[in-house]
């Protein structure tokens, strides 16, 4: 352990047990101090069929874990997303199992649509587990939104494939030169237009999606086509804050007022796109990237999050199982998130060099 | 013992010849042409394509799991690297070991020979979506 503090993660590590430690020792902004709140947010099973009954073991043990380490949050958790691709093919099995593994959670459950959930039945067998595609809520002073990123264009998802079990393969593969690039589309923005005009400017919106609302690389789909046109809806609100999966990595950014935060998978991470030698990628340069994996470790590079929410913005705590734990927190005297420890160069460690 | 040299010479020179006259028939050891060298690049891509279909693939595993899963394009794989020391097995080993190593643990299955055909495509594979990068052996 590097830090000379113990969070409640490490202390979760070392006691394997009920942690009944403080929470962190942000500063109470909102004046009411119980709008201070948190959350816990899990993303990318990837919970995938074999046959009958068999699972791929390993991405059912990352599910299961991190289920298991929320439920012992102390203070709990308000609720907890689930950020998108819980099943591999979109199969019913697939939605089935990795729904019965969350459902053990203690808490209330928001889904995300990823990409895998979707484009078998296109979010239809999801729909009857997590409810509507796109919604939002108002939580202590927050308006949460939950957006349906991984839509795109029509022609590809209607009229190019002859059976929906190829079009979710081709979907699937996340370096598919067949694929088709992320949107959220027409209608939801018009929806997102309508629900955001019913909210004041001071109020602090957290947005979730799947895909990054920000372009990083087209070549793998860490992009959404239509991102300017949602980024430039919630211009004018004062703090905002997206939170999205896909990437199976640590990415955080900020764009304008708009303050960015990726989520781990707890299936299995991905390669940062600059490792790509033909590629090239935007990696927010803000990012200070998680260590390199080391494969014989299953679950390294893999996690989840617990998120703090004070200042109408968020602090990301990421729980790895086999790395330091990381905080990448947003800081208002700069303007933008940053790692709580290793964003001065010269704090930066050799794993995190990725080639 | 002049005459034996004589001979011997003869002998040389009838051998050269003929086996020049055999060569001519097919080619000289340092002429080929640029459709050769086409011919050549092509079977090396014929190969690299077969390990992009492994690649995205179920079949060298048991779990349905493929290497594109967790490797987009290739990616952190770093052929360029090997051979290099792997602290976890304590020692240097090749790239094809650590693919034998990836088959095994994340994909559950069987190790592939060294010179198994599919084994050398995956490497081409690999090498193709690497080229351009120096060669950094031994690099962690
Ligand atoms: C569950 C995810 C997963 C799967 C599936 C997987 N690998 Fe890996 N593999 C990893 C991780 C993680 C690393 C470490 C990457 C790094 O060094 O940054 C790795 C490392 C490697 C390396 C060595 C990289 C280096 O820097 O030395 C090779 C070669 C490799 N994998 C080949 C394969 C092949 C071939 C397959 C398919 C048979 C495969 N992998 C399938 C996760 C996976
Ligand atoms: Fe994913
Ligand atoms: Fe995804």
């Amino acid at each position: 352990m590097r830090h000379t503090h113990m969070n409640r993660r490490d202390f979760l590590k070392c006691a394997g047990a009920v942690a009944t430690l403080p929470l962190t020792t942000v500063e109470l902004a909102f004046a009411d101090a119980d709008r201070n709140f948190t959350f816990a947010y899990i993303s990318d099973a990837h919970i995938q069929h074999i046959q009958g009954t068999k699972f791929v073991r390993n991405w059912d043990r990352g599910l299961i874990r991190a289920v298991a380490e929320t439920n012992l949050l102390n203070p709990r958790p308000d609720f907890v997303v689930f950020g998108g691709d819980l099943a591999q093919l979109g199969k019913k099995e697939e939605l089935d199992h990795g729904a019965e593994m969350l459902s053990k959670l203690n808490y209330k459950m928001y889904g995300v649509l990823g990409e895998h959930d979707y484009y078998l039945d296109l979010g239809e067998y999801w729909s009857k587990l997590y409810g509507p595609h796109y919604y939002s809520w108002d939580h202590k002073g927050v308006h949460f939104i939950t957006l349906n990123s991984i839509l795109t264009y029509d022609k590809w998802t209607f009229e190019r494939w002859p059976s929906a079990e190829q079009r979710m393969n081709e979907m699937a593969g996340l370096d598919n030169p067949n694929g088709s690039p992320f949107m959220v589309g027409e209608t939801q923005r018009a929806w997102l237009k309508k629900d955001l005009a019913k909210i004041s400017q001071d109020t602090p919106v957290v947005l979730f999606s799947h895909s990054p609302i920000q372009k990083i690389y087209k070549g793998w789909n860490f992009w959404t086509e239509d991102a300017e046109d949602v980024q430039a809806m919630l211009e004018s609100y004062k703090d905002v804050t997206v939170v999205y999966g896909h990437v199976h990595q640590i990415q955080y950014n900020q764009i304008g007022n708009i303050s960015f935060h990726a989520v781990m998978a707890t299936a299995w991470p991905w390669p940062y796109p600059q490792s790509y030698a033909q590629a090239e990628s935007h990696l927010p340069k803000l990012t200070v990237p998680m260590n390199r994996a080391n494969p014989f470790h299953e679950r390294d590079a893999t996690g989840w999050q617990f998120i703090d929410v004070n200042s109408g913005r968020i602090a990301m705590h990421y729980n790895l199982s086999d790395n330091t734990n990381r905080t990448v927190k947003y800081n208002p005297d700069i303007g933008k998130p940053e790692d709580s420890f290793y964003q001065a160069a010269s704090r930066q460690v050799a794993p995190q060099q990725h080639y | 013992m002049k005459r034996m040299l004589t001979v011997s010479l003869l002998v040389c020179v009838l051998v050269a010849l003929g086996a020049g006259l055999v060569l001519q028939r097919t080619s000289r050891a340092d002429e080929f042409t640029e459709q050769d060298a086409e011919r050549w690049q092509k079977e090396f891509m014929v190969v690299a394509q077969k390990g992009r279909e492994l690649w995205v693939s179920p079949k060298l595993g048991t779990n349905q799991v493929s290497c594109a899963q967790c490797h987009p394009n290739g990616a952190n794989t770093h052929p360029e690297t090997y051979p290099k020391f792997q602290k976890q097995l304590g020692r240097v080993i090749g790239l094809r070991d650590m693919i034998n190593w990836c088959i095994m643990n994340p994909m559950e299955g069987k190790p592939l020979k060294l010179n198994d055909p599919n084994m050398v495509a995956i490497e081409a594979y690999l090498a193709y979506e690497r080229r351009g990068v120096p060669l950094a052996p031994g690099k962690h």
